[in-house]
């Protein structure tokens, strides 16, 4: 049998965002994929050594579920961002729902490879310092030689 | 039913229980067998999809007092 393969690519560095490539990601794995994901644009955050100023917006967000109705006035306000990521990360805690970290973790535990768009990288003068040790820098192409020859390929 | 060794998923939801499954089965032994307690309901269905997708075969699958409880037998 050969061995399937998925490749995703994270465009989104929000909090919600941030779950869909991991936990389909680490899932995959489980089943036995070869996954890969490309980090492009503000996926790029998700690679930080520290995950903890990723963050979710109710602004303009009108899908997120509130506690009560809030005007896009009140959403603006300073500390808004702040409280709704807190909130969701207790939710997620709640529900026994992995922690980001701890997700990215199961990721490269079950050899889930992460490329980060290195032109993503001068664009935003990241320090490269900044990230975790397993990634891997590249571009479109070296994408798309294993995307290519994939199963399921997901943009994120 | 005899098992082989336990792993107690209880409190996790999607995707930790089958991951944490396939961790479990990845030191035992061929046709041995792991018992697997979850309260995620929608481990049920993920549980089948794991067994379908990996050919470990799920022996049983029942539920007990709000917990779910599987048998997965390892290829």
């Amino acid at each position: 049998m050969t061995t399937k393969k998925m490749a995703i690519i994270a465009t989104k560095g929000t909090l919600d965002m941030a779950y869909p490539p991991f936990i389909l990601a680490s899932t995959a794995a489980a089943l036995g994929y070869e996954v890969q994901i490309f980090f492009t644009f503000y996926g790029l955050q998700l690679l930080r050594k520290d995950l903890s100023n990723v963050m979710i917006s109710p602004l303009a967000n009108p899908a997120m579920p509130m506690p009560i109705p809030m005007p896009v006035m009140v959403q603006m306000l300073p500390g808004m961002e702040s409280m709704a990521t807190m909130m969701m990360k207790q939710k997620l805690k709640k529900h026994g729902v992995a922690s980001l970290t701890e997700l990215r973790d199961l990721c490269l535990e079950a050899d889930v490879k992460f490329i980060a768009c290195q032109m993503t990288v001068d664009l935003f003068e990241f320090d490269k310092s900044e990230f975790i040790e397993n990634v891997e820098y590249g571009g479109a192409t070296m994408f798309m030689g294993f995307a290519g020859d994939t199963d399921v390929c997901l943009f994120i | 039913m005899n098992f082989d060794k336990e792993f107690d998923a209880s409190g996790l939801n999607c995707p930790l229980p089958i991951i944490k499954t396939k961790k479990s089965l990845t030191d035992m032994e061929s046709g041995k067998v792991l018992k697997v307690i979850a309260t995620d309901c929608g481990a049920v269905k993920d549980m089948q999809a794991f067994a379908d997708q990996t050919g470990n075969k799920l022996l049983a699958s029942t539920e007990e007092g709000g917990k779910y409880i599987f048998f997965m037998q390892k290829k």
